[in-house]
């Protein structure tokens, strides 16, 4: 690409670190790049046996780093706020499926508290192989700068580079062509990249590239949640780019290689025989949950008030299946990976925006997409989604984010409480997709009602009380979002046990805390609060753990062995479980139990929530999740379910005969909301948490997280 | 009547599980059926007769996210 060798001659060197290759030692570099991008520091911070031993890696590290590195006053755009990008000890393992995710850290723009995400592609095993466990970026630069790390000659530059897009997909492809030696070897070089709304919202993400050597281009995956890549673009960071020429089977240095290749020959085999006859992730990825949703009423539409749609049919997996996504194609995000789910539309022709008419390869579409950006705005149209999909991601937009707060501005249209001349023109009722398509340019650009609309949904529902007279109770309940992060995409009226997994989750209304909608509503496993409860004990920290380690949550459920129903807790799978403790020990020498893993993440998990109390946060009223994730706000919710909540009510022994259906509403939740708060006192107890959902001494101290500054913070609460 | 996942079901003369499973809308793949405490292998939903009285349990693994 004779462009890129102009852009290169175009950057200046700011600084430049050599240093010693490294060598990954049972997992673990022993070392961190610390980056500041103020005064272009850079330089190596030794990982301590504390770290290791509390914060294991990964989102541990992060929160540890970010912990020490601002204040209780700093603010996401801060220059002490900074990035913090990990693996963890298993990652970059190429024999069992799923072990290549990075974990991003910072103070969030839409939430003021830490957020952590969780992204596949190759920089996080890159990086580490190159001699990092972490990258941590402090400070701002003056102008667009990229970072470049190469792990084969050992050395890191910060270079100014005024030339190269901003926008993901040409980014990826722009960085990858320049630091390549040849078209082999692009498969060493990984980039990340944010987009230009990412520069024009709160709501900017991040794509980790990994090169797909079969399509001949750089993929995309998505650290999505929180404004991460709002951060990136407010320090001027285009891109970091890792290169590392020679993965092998144990470049990640295992204490015991053969311990893994065990756990992992069962797992491909189960991939090979069951996932056909499962979840069809090799198929279809995550995509085949659309239809699943839909079924048990569970698929956000219009804004969450339903749960199922006769149209969400034509969002099924079958239609991107036979339509869109490539077949037969490598779809890992990372080496070894044989569940293969990241999906990729080739040679789509863009109808719309700055790329209008360019064929490109999407990596599309992830079920929270289909749900996001389609179900829940109404729209049942899969070239829209493709689209949409696209622009949010070169864009560098958050499509969960996007997908909830569009539904909330179309209910808010549809009801009157914004119109017309408040959105420019734009007619955002349920089911425009061409005014969908305008509104994401308009964020990806930040003009026009974009601007508002980029400023996620806490803030839109304090602009249209305070500017547009909205009633305030009512935005408040129809606003999905809690701790100020957009809801990802289930429907949790009917599952108490999911409404506390999303409203108590550290980082906001995210499904990668807890996921329990089966086990409670369908299954009806999980009866009674203290069963609620000890759920929202073990699998919030069950899944906390990947984020440590580097490992994707989708190899551990998605796929169980066949016999696994007659094990005694087969919503745990337990052989699963029994892998991870093997693969565990098989990369660091150390010989932990099961017991001792979720102790692992106890540690981090409380921890995270402390960091919440830090920043002003962290206590009871913050879970409180707005009423439509608790049950029905409006007659036409009720009455889309009226058998159920009917009987719901004559069960409990209110008299509703002759009540109107906003009597029936009020009764539905005063019930609810109390239940709720039962829900609260449970899960606290079984955390270890006062009754205002603060850690207690005794907890921490039990952790080992008893720093003097934790002490002395939650001492305040107790 | 039959129990299926603790709500009651209107029994009919020779129902199958596959029949359970489709008037519940129980489309999720990822299921265990077990009735009256023993676990159905996968093969036999089609043809295994559920008895007036029987508890049918179906297990759906979380998946999910």
């Amino acid at each position: 690409m004779e462009n890129v060798i102009e852009m290169k001659k175009a950057h200046r060197l700011l600084a430049r670190m050599d240093y010693e290759l490294g060598k990954v030692d049972k997992g673990y570099t022993n070392r961190t790049l610390y980056i500041n991008l103020s005064d272009n520091t850079i330089k190596s911070k030794p990982v301590t046996e504390q770290m290791k031993e509390i914060f294991i890696g990964g989102r541990g590290f992060g929160l540890w780093y970010l912990w020490n590195a601002i204040t209780e006053k700093t603010k996401w755009n801060d220059p002490e706020n900074e990035i913090i990008i990990s693996t963890g000890p298993i990652g970059g393992i190429t024999q069992y499926p799923g072990a290549g995710k990075s974990l991003v850290v910072t103070l969030s723009p839409t939430t003021g508290s830490v957020i952590d995400s969780n992204v596949g592609g190759y920089f996080g095993p890159l990086l580490k192989f190159a001699g990092w466990d972490a990258l941590e970026i402090q400070g701002k630069a003056e102008k667009d700068v990229i970072i470049y790390i190469d792990g084969n000659n050992g050395y890191v530059t910060i270079e100014e580079a005024p030339l190269e897009a901003v926008d993901s997909h040409l980014a990826a492809e722009q960085f990858t062509a320049m630091y390549a030696d040849s078209e082999e070897d692009k498969r060493n070089v990984a980039v990340v990249s944010a987009g230009r709304g990412a520069e024009n919202t709160l709501i900017g993400m991040l794509n980790f590239s990994f090169f797909d050597v079969k399509r001949g281009v750089p993929r995309l995956k998505q650290a999505g949640r929180g404004g991460v890549g709002t951060v990136f673009r407010d320090k001027k960071i285009k891109a970091l780019v890792v290169k590392y020429t020679g993965v092998k089977g144990d470049t990640n240095g295992p204490a015991d290689k053969q311990k893994i290749i065990n756990a992992a020959l069962k797992i491909h085999k189960e991939i090979h025989d069951l996932d056909k006859v499962q979840n069809r992730m090799r198929e279809v990825g995550t995509a085949h949950l659309t239809e699943i949703m839909n079924d048990y009423d569970l698929l956000p539409v219009m804004n969450f008030q339903y749960g199922s749609h006769p149209d969400a049919v034509k969002l099924s997996s079958d239609i991107f299946k036979e339509k869109y996504f490539t077949q037969g194609l490598p779809d890992g995000c990372w080496y070894g990976c044989s569940m293969a789910c990241a999906k990729a539309v080739d040679n789509f022709e863009l109808k719309t925006g700055p790329y209008k008419g360019q064929k490109v390869c999407v990596d599309a579409a992830e079920y929270e997409t289909i749900a996001g950006i389609g179900a829940n705005c109404g729209i049942f149209d899969p070239e829209y989604v493709v689209e949409a999909n696209f622009y949010c991601d070169t864009y560098g937009l958050d499509s969960i984010s996007t997908g909830t707060l569009m539904a909330f501005i179309m209910e808010c249209y549809e009801r009157g409480i914004i119109n017309k001349e408040i959105t420019g023109g734009l007619e955002l009722k349920f089911g425009n997709k061409e005014a969908a398509l305008e509104l994401i340019h308009q964020m990806g650009n930040g003009y026009g009602f974009g601007k508002i609309a980029g400023q996620g949904v806490r803030r839109m529902k304090k602009i249209f009380v305070e500017e547009y007279g909205a009633d305030p109770d009512f935005i408040n309940d129809i606003g999905m979002e809690v701790k100020g992060l957009e809801c990802s995409q289930y429907v949790s009226k009917e599952s108490l046990a999911q409404q506390g997994g999303y409203a108590m989750a550290n980082k906001g209304p995210q499904h990668d805390e807890a996921w329990l909608i089966f086990m409670d509503m369908v299954n009806k496993q999980i009866p009674t609060f203290e069963d609620k409860a000890q759920a929202l004990f073990y699998f919030p920290l069950f899944r906390t753990w990947f984020g440590l380690n580097g490992l994707c949550k989708l190899p551990w459920n998605d796929i169980e062995p066949a016999d696994n129903g007659l094990t005694d807790e087969p919503a745990k799978v337990p052989e699963h479980v029994r892998n991870y403790v093997d693969i565990f020990n098989g990369v660091t020498g150390k010989n932990i139990t099961e017991e001792e893993l979720i102790l692992q993440s106890e540690r981090v998990y409380n921890f995270q929530r402390i960091f919440n109390l830090r920043m002003g946060y962290g206590t009871r009223k913050y879970d409180i999740p707005p009423y439509r994730f608790l049950g029905p706000v409006t007659k036409e919710e009720y009455e889309s379910r009226m058998e159920r909540y009917d009987n719901q009510l004559k069960e409990l022994g209110y008299e509703i005969e002759g009540k109107t259906v906003e009597e029936k509403i009020r009764m539905l939740r005063e019930y609810r909301e109390d239940q709720y708060q039962k829900l609260c006192d449970a899960v606290y107890k079984r955390r270890g948490w006062t009754q205002d959902g603060v850690p207690t001494l005794e907890t921490v101290k039990r952790l080992g997280i008893d720093f003097p500054d934790v002490v002395e913070l939650i001492s305040k609460y107790q | 009547m039959i129990k299926v996942n603790k709500e009651d079901m209107e029994y009919q003369e020779g129902m199958t599980i596959e029949d359970v499973l489709r008037r519940k809308k129980y489309t999720f793949r990822m299921i265990t059926v077990i009735v009256n405490g023993k676990v159905v292998p996968k093969d036999q939903y089609a043809t295994y007769r559920i008895k007036d009285g029987d508890n049918v349990d179906v297990l759906h693994i979380m998946s999910g996210g």
